[in-house]
C-alpha cells in the first residue's frame, strides 16, 4: 500500500495538515482560536415548515398511500387483522408469476403471524430465512422479499428501512426483483423533519420512494433498473377502521 | 415632482427618441424633468466585462451628476440594476468613504421608468394611445435583478387602442448579454434567432421592451431578416398620443 | 487542481461554435431541458416554503464553510470511531493513488462505481486504467458515456446529449450481451443495462462512490440515486471507497430535512428520488467490511479563500442551473471543457483549476448574465455576481498573459470607450462624430463594411448595427430645453453641432428602415 493510503503514515499526515492549514488560511481562522460554533449553528434561520401537511388537518396515511402510488409503487390498505391474508395473496400472485420453485427471502424478526397464511395461498411456496446469510447470487434467484420498515414519510411517499429486526440487512431488500413491504399506520410521519428525528444515524438507512427508476434517457422517467422493479406496499390500518 | 433623468449612454447616443419619450410622458403627468448634463454612463459595460477598475470613475461620475435629487428615472432596467446592485459594492471596494456615502444615498432613488410610474407615482394609465399590435419582451435584468414584475404590462394594457399579444417563452434571454454577443457571437445569434421566431409567432407589428440594449439586439436581427416588425422602447409607446 | 481528461480542449467560444453546428445535439438538449424545466417548476411550486428552505440551506452551507476545519475534524473523528478510515487528498493525483492502492490491497483489479462528480474531476477511471484496474461505471448515463467512449455533458444526466436512438446504437455496438432485437424504448434500454451489470454487481469486491452529503455530527455519508446501482455499489462489495469533496459537509443529521427537500425537486423534479442510502462507518453483518473516506481538496480551498467565489462551494450538484440556462441549452456540456458544465461550471471550474489557461479565462464569459440560474439555485448561489467577479480576475490575469488572443483588441476598445465616457464633452464629441457618419451605415445599418469590423464581425453576420441618430439626446436637450438643465451643470458647449432640422420622430428605433 502506498504511503498516502495509510492513515497515520508520514505522507498522509502531511496531506492532512496541508489541507487543514489551507482551510484555516482560507477562512481566516487560527487553529484553536476561540469561537462558539454550536451557538452559531443554533442561531441559523429555519423559517421553513415542519410539515407541509399538518397531521391535525390531513389524513397522513392516505397522503402516504397517494404519494407512494405516484411513484408507481403498488399500494394497498388492509386492516391489521386482514394483513396475513393479504400478504399470502400478494406472495401467491408473485409466486405464480415466478413459476415453479419460487421462493421468498424473509428477514429475522418479522412479527409473528404475518406469514401465517402464506402456505394456504400457495401450497409449496418456500420461505427462506437469512441465517446463515444468503449469498448475493442466491438472493438474485429468489422471487422476492417480505419486510416491515422503520417508518414512512407521507409528504414524499417514502419508506425508510433502518435494517433492524423484520427488515434484514441492506442486500436483502436490494437484490431481489420484488419487494413486499408492510407499513403500519402508526409508522407514517407527516414529513421529513419528524421522520429524520425518528431515525438513528448510526444505523444504515435506506429511503425508498417507489421502485428503482431512471431518467437518464431524454430525462423521461422509466421505472425498473437495478433495484427491485416492483415495490408492493401493504398499509396496515387500525382494525377499528374496518 | 422634480425628477432627474438618467438617460444612459446607449439611449443618449443611439436611441434619443426613447429619452425624449420619457421627458414627454413625465411632462404630460405634470412633473418637472431635469437632465444633469454631467452624466455619461453607469459603467455596466466595463463592470460586466471584467474591467472593474475602469467602471469606478463612472460610478464616481454618476454620483457627482445625480447627488441631491429625490428621484432619478432611467429608461433602462439593466442600467438601473447596475446602479442599484453594484454601485454600492464598487464604491465600498474603492475605500473612498465619501463616495460610498454618496452612492448609498443615491441608489435607492434610482428607478427604472415603469417602476417610477407604477410604484413611485402610482400611475398605470399615462394617457397614451397606440393603436397597434404589440408584444413585450421582459429583459432579464428587469425580471430577475430589478424584479419589476408586470409593471410594464400594466402600463401597456392601459394604452388606448393597443392590442397586446403575449410573447411565448418571454422570460428567456434574447442572447445579448453585452460583450457576450461579441465574445460568443454564435450562441448569441442562436438565442436571438429563437427570440425573433417567438416575436414573429405573435403577429405583432411592434416589439416593445424596457431596455434599448435588448431592442438593439433583437431589432438588429429583425431588421436583417426584413421581418417587418418595428422595435420601440416602452417609453415611446407611452409617449404616443392620438 | 487538475482535471486530467480535459487538458488541451478548445476554449468555450470555439467549442460552442462546434456544438451549435450539430442540429441533433441541439434538438436533444432542447427536448430534455425543456421537459425537466416544466417538471421542476411544478415540484418546487408544491412547497409553499421554498424560499425559507432555500434561505436555510444557504445559511447552513455558509456556516459550514466558515467553520470547515472544525467540521472536517469532527467528521474524521466520527467516521473513525464508527470503524471507517479517513484519508486526506491534496489533489487529484493523490486521491487517485489512494483509491488505486486501496483497490490493490483488496486484491482485485476491478471496481464498480456509482456516479460521482469528484472522481470525474480527478480523472479516476483513467488513473486506475493506467494502474491496470478496470472501473465499471454503473449509472445508466455514465454507462452510456463509457461505452460510447464519450464525455459526460451534464452533472445529473451525463448522456443528456444522446437521444434514445443513439443510445440503442451504442448498446448494440458496445454491449456484447445486449438482447437481439433491442429497440429504442427507454424501458428496454434500462432492462438491457440491468442484465449487463448484474454479474458485475454480484461479484464486486470494491465499490467506489462519492457522496451528496457528509454529516460531521455523526460521521454519516449520504448518497441519492434512482436506479439502485448506488445501493449495489455501497452494499455488496467488501470494501467501499468514497471520494468526497471537503465542501460536502453538513453539520448535523437534522440538516438533511432541508437538503432532502431541496435536492430531489431541483434535480430530477421528484418529491423524493427513489433511493437514498446513508451509512456510518461499517456495520457488522451488513454491507462492506471496510470503509474508506477520501476527503478531497483539489482546489476547493482556493475557492474558499475568495469571498465572492466561495459561494460556488455551496453547490449541491442538482443541475437546475444547467437546465434553465439558455446558453447550456444551445451548446450542451462538452463546450465547457470540464465535468462541471453550465452556469455552475463556469464559476466552479476556473476557481478549482485556476485562471492560467485561455480556456479557464473564457469560462466566466460563457453567460449572458441573464440570472435564470440564480433564480432556480436551491442554495441561492448568485452565479451572475460570481461570473462578473471572475471576469475581473480573468482581466487581471490576462494583463500578465503570454498567449495571443483577442484580448489586446478588446482591452484597447474598452479602454477607448471608458476614456470617452469619463467626461461629458468627450461623449458629446463622439456622439457628433457618430451622427456625422450615419449615412455610411446604409439602409437600416446593414452596410457591407459592418460585417468586416474587428471584434464586431460575429454580431454583424446576423444582425444589423444601429444607425446613429441625427442628434444625440443630450444635443436635443441642449437645443430645446437647456433652461431645465440642473443648475450645477454648466451649459453644454457644442460647436459644430450637426444641424438638427429633423422633427423628433415618434418611432425612434435606429434599426428601423429610414
Amino acid at each position: 500500500m502506498s504511503d498516502w493510503a495509510r492513515p497515520g503514515s508520514p505522507g498522509a499526515a502531511v496531506s492532512r495538515e496541508r489541507v487543514l492549514g489551507r482551510v484555516r488560511a482560507a477562512i481566516g481562522r487560527a487553529q484553536g482560536a476561540e469561537r462558539d460554533v454550536a451557538a452559531e449553528y443554533a442561531a441559523l434561520p429555519r423559517g421553513y415548515l415542519r410539515a407541509h401537511h399538518d397531521p391535525a388537518e390531513h389524513d397522513i396515511v392516505a397522503l402516504f398511500a397517494e404519494r407512494a402510488a405516484d411513484y408507481r409503487a403498488v399500494v394497498e390498505s388492509v386492516t391489521t387483522a386482514a394483513l396475513p391474508a393479504a400478504i399470502a395473496r400478494v406472495i401467491a400472485d408473485r409466486a405464480r408469476a415466478g413459476g415453479t420453485g419460487a421462493w421468498f427471502a424473509v428477514p429475522a424478526g418479522l412479527p409473528p403471524g404475518w406469514l401465517s397464511r402464506v402456505a394456504d395461498g400457495t401450497p409449496g411456496v418456500r420461505l427462506a430465512g437469512d441465517d446463515p446469510p444468503l449469498s448475493a447470487l442466491e438472493l438474485d434467484s429468489c422471487a422476492g422479499v417480505v419486510t416491515g420498515c422503520a417508518l414512512a414519510i407521507a409528504e414524499t411517499g417514502t419508506i425508510v428501512l433502518d435494517h433492524g429486526p423484520g427488515q434484514g440487512r441492506r442486500a436483502l431488500t436490494l437484490v431481489p426483483d420484488f419487494h413486499l413491504v408492510v407499513v403500519r399506520h402508526d409508522q407514517v410521519a407527516a414529513d421529513l423533519p419528524d421522520a429524520l428525528a425518528g431515525l438513528d444515524p448510526a444505523l444504515p438507512q435506506t429511503l425508498i420512494s417507489g421502485p428503482s427508476a431512471t431518467s437518464d434517457i431524454e430525462l423521461v422517467r422509466v421505472e425498473g433498473v437495478h433495484g427491485p422493479r416492483t415495490l408492493h406496499v401493504l398499509i396496515a390500518t387500525a382494525d377499528c377502521q374496518g | 415632482m422634480r425628477i432627474a433623468l438618467f438617460v444612459t449612454c446607449l439611449t443618449d447616443t443611439l436611441y434619443p427618441e426613447a429619452g425624449k419619450s420619457v421627458v414627454r410622458v413625465l411632462d404630460r403627468l405634470g412633473h418637472q424633468v431635469v437632465f444633469p448634463m454631467e452624466q455619461t454612463c453607469c459603467g455596466q459595460l466595463h463592470f460586466n466585462t471584467g474591467y472593474r477598475a475602469q467602471s469606478l470613475p463612472l460610478v464616481r461620475g454618476f454620483a457627482e451628476a445625480f447627488g441631491g435629487f429625490d428621484a432619478i428615472v432611467t429608461p433602462s432596467a439593466s442600467c438601473a440594476a447596475m446602479v442599484r446592485e453594484y454601485h454600492p459594492q464598487l464604491a465600498e471596494e474603492s475605500g473612498d468613504r465619501g463616495l460610498a456615502r454618496a452612492v448609498a444615498e443615491i441608489t435607492p432613488r434610482v428607478h427604472e421608468l415603469s417602476m417610477l410610474l407604477t410604484d413611485v407615482l402610482g400611475v398605470t394609465d399615462v394617457g397614451a394611445s397606440f393603436p397597434h399590435r404589440v408584444t413585450y419582451h421582459p429583459s432579464c435584468h428587469s425580471l430577475r435583478m430589478l424584479r419589476i414584475g408586470d409593471a410594464p404590462l400594466r402600463l401597456l394594457r392601459s394604452v388606448r387602442g393597443l392590442d397586446l399579444s403575449e410573447l411565448p417563452a418571454a422570460d428567456v434571454c434574447c442572447g445579448f448579454g453585452g460583450t457576450f454577443s461579441v465574445k460568443n457571437p454564435g450562441v448569441s445569434a442562436a438565442m436571438c434567432a429563437d427570440k425573433c421566431a417567438a416575436v414573429l409567432s405573435t403577429g405583432a407589428d411592434v416589439l416593445c421592451a424596457a431596455d434599448s440594449s435588448c431592442l438593439m439586439h433583437i431589432g438588429g436581427a429583425l431588421a436583417r431578416q426584413r421581418a417587418g416588425v418595428t422595435t420601440m422602447h416602452l417609453a415611446e409607446i407611452l409617449a404616443s398620443t392620438r | 487542481m487538475s482535471m486530467p481528461t480535459y487538458l488541451g480542449m478548445p476554449a468555450f467560444p470555439e467549442a460552442a461554435a462546434e456544438a451549435l453546428a450539430n442540429p441533433q445535439l441541439r434538438r436533444n438538449l432542447a427536448h430534455a431541458t425543456g421537459t425537466i424545466r416544466t417538471k421542476r417548476a411544478a415540484a418546487v411550486a408544491e412547497l409553499t416554503d421554498w424560499d425559507e428552505l432555500r434561505a436555510a440551506a444557504k445559511a447552513i452551507k455558509d456556516h459550514t464553510l466558515a467553520n470547515l476545519d472544525h467540521y472536517l475534524l469532527q467528521l474524521e473523528e466520527k467516521v473513525t470511531a464508527a470503524g471507517g478510515q479517513v484519508h486526506w487528498a491534496d489533489g487529484a493525483a493523490e486521491a487517485n493513488a489512494i483509491v488505486a492502492s486501496l483497490t490493490r490491497a483488496a486484491g482485485t483489479d476491478t471496481v464498480v462505481k456509482v456516479k460521482s462528480m469528484a472522481t470525474q474531476e480527478t480523472g479516476l477511471n483513467e488513473a486506475l486504467a493506467a494502474e491496470g484496474i478496470t472501473a465499471i461505471e454503473t449509472d445508466l448515463a455514465e454507462l452510456i458515456v463509457q461505452l460510447g467512449r464519450d464525455r459526460p455533458s451534464h452533472i445529473l444526466v451525463p448522456a443528456i446529449h444522446r437521444n434514445r436512438a443513439e443510445i440503442r446504437e451504442i448498446f448494440r455496438r458496445e454491449m456484447p450481451d445486449a438482447p437481439a432485437g433491442l429497440t429504442d424504448d427507454p424501458a428496454e434500454l434500462a432492462a438491457a443495462a440491468r442484465s449487463h451489470l448484474r454479474r458485475a454487481f454480484l461479484s464486486a469486491t470494491v465499490g467506489v462512490s462519492g457522496a451528496n452529503f457528509a454529516i460531521a455530527e455523526t460521521g454519516s455519508l449520504v448518497v441519492l440515486e434512482s436506479e439502485g446501482n448506488g445501493r449495489m455499489c455501497l452494499t455488496l462489495p467488501e470494501t467501499l471507497i468514497s471520494v468526497v469533496g471537503i465542501e460536502k459537509l453538513l453539520p448535523s443529521w437534522r440538516d438533511l430535512e432541508v437538503f432532502l427537500a431541496l435536492l430531489p425537486r431541483s434535480s430530477t423534479a421528484e418529491r423524493m428520488n427513489p433511493y437514498i442510502s446513508t451509512w456510518t462507518g461499517v456495520r457488522p453483518g451488513d454491507g462492506p467490511r471496510a470503509f474508506h473516506l477520501v476527503l478531497l481538496d483539489n482546489g476547493r480551498t482556493t475557492a474558499l479563500a475568495d469571498k465572492i467565489g466561495r459561494q460556488a462551494l455551496r453547490c449541491i450538484k442538482c443541475s437546475a442551473c444547467l437546465n434553465v440556462c439558455p446558453v447550456y441549452e444551445r451548446v450542451g456540456g462538452h463546450a465547457y471543457g470540464s465535468p462541471y458544465p453550465g452556469p455552475i461550471g463556469a464559476i466552479l471550474t476556473p476557481q478549482l483549476r485556476g485562471m492560467s489557461s485561455a480556456a479557464d479565462q473564457a469560462l466566466p464569459y460563457a453567460s449572458t448574465l441573464c440570472g435564470a440560474c440564480y433564480d432556480v439555485c436551491p442554495v441561492a448561489i448568485n452565479i451572475p455576481e460570481a461570473l462578473v467577479h471572475l471576469r475581473s480576475l480573468a482581466v487581471d490575469s490576462r494583463r500578465h498573459a503570454r498567449f495571443q488572443t483577442d484580448f489586446p483588441a478588446e482591452r484597447l476598445a474598452l479602454g477607448a470607450v471608458a476614456w470617452t465616457l469619463r467626461g461629458r464633452r468627450r461623449l458629446a464629441f463622439a456622439q457628433r462624430a457618430a451622427s456625422a457618419s450615419r449615412k455610411l451605415f446604409g439602409a437600416s445599418g446593414s452596410a457591407a463594411w459592418t460585417r468586416r469590423l474587428p471584434l464586431l464581425g460575429g454580431w454583424t453576420r446576423t444582425r444589423n448595427l444601429p444607425v446613429p441618430p441625427p442628434e444625440s439626446f443630450r444635443a436635443w436637450w441642449a437645443r430645446t430645453r437647456q433652461d431645465d438643465a440642473s443648475p450645477d451643470s454648466p451649459p453644454e458647449i457644442a460647436p459644430g453641432l450637426p444641424s438638427p432640422g429633423t422633427a423628433p420622430r415618434q418611432t425612434g428605433s435606429g434599426t428601423a428602415d429610414e
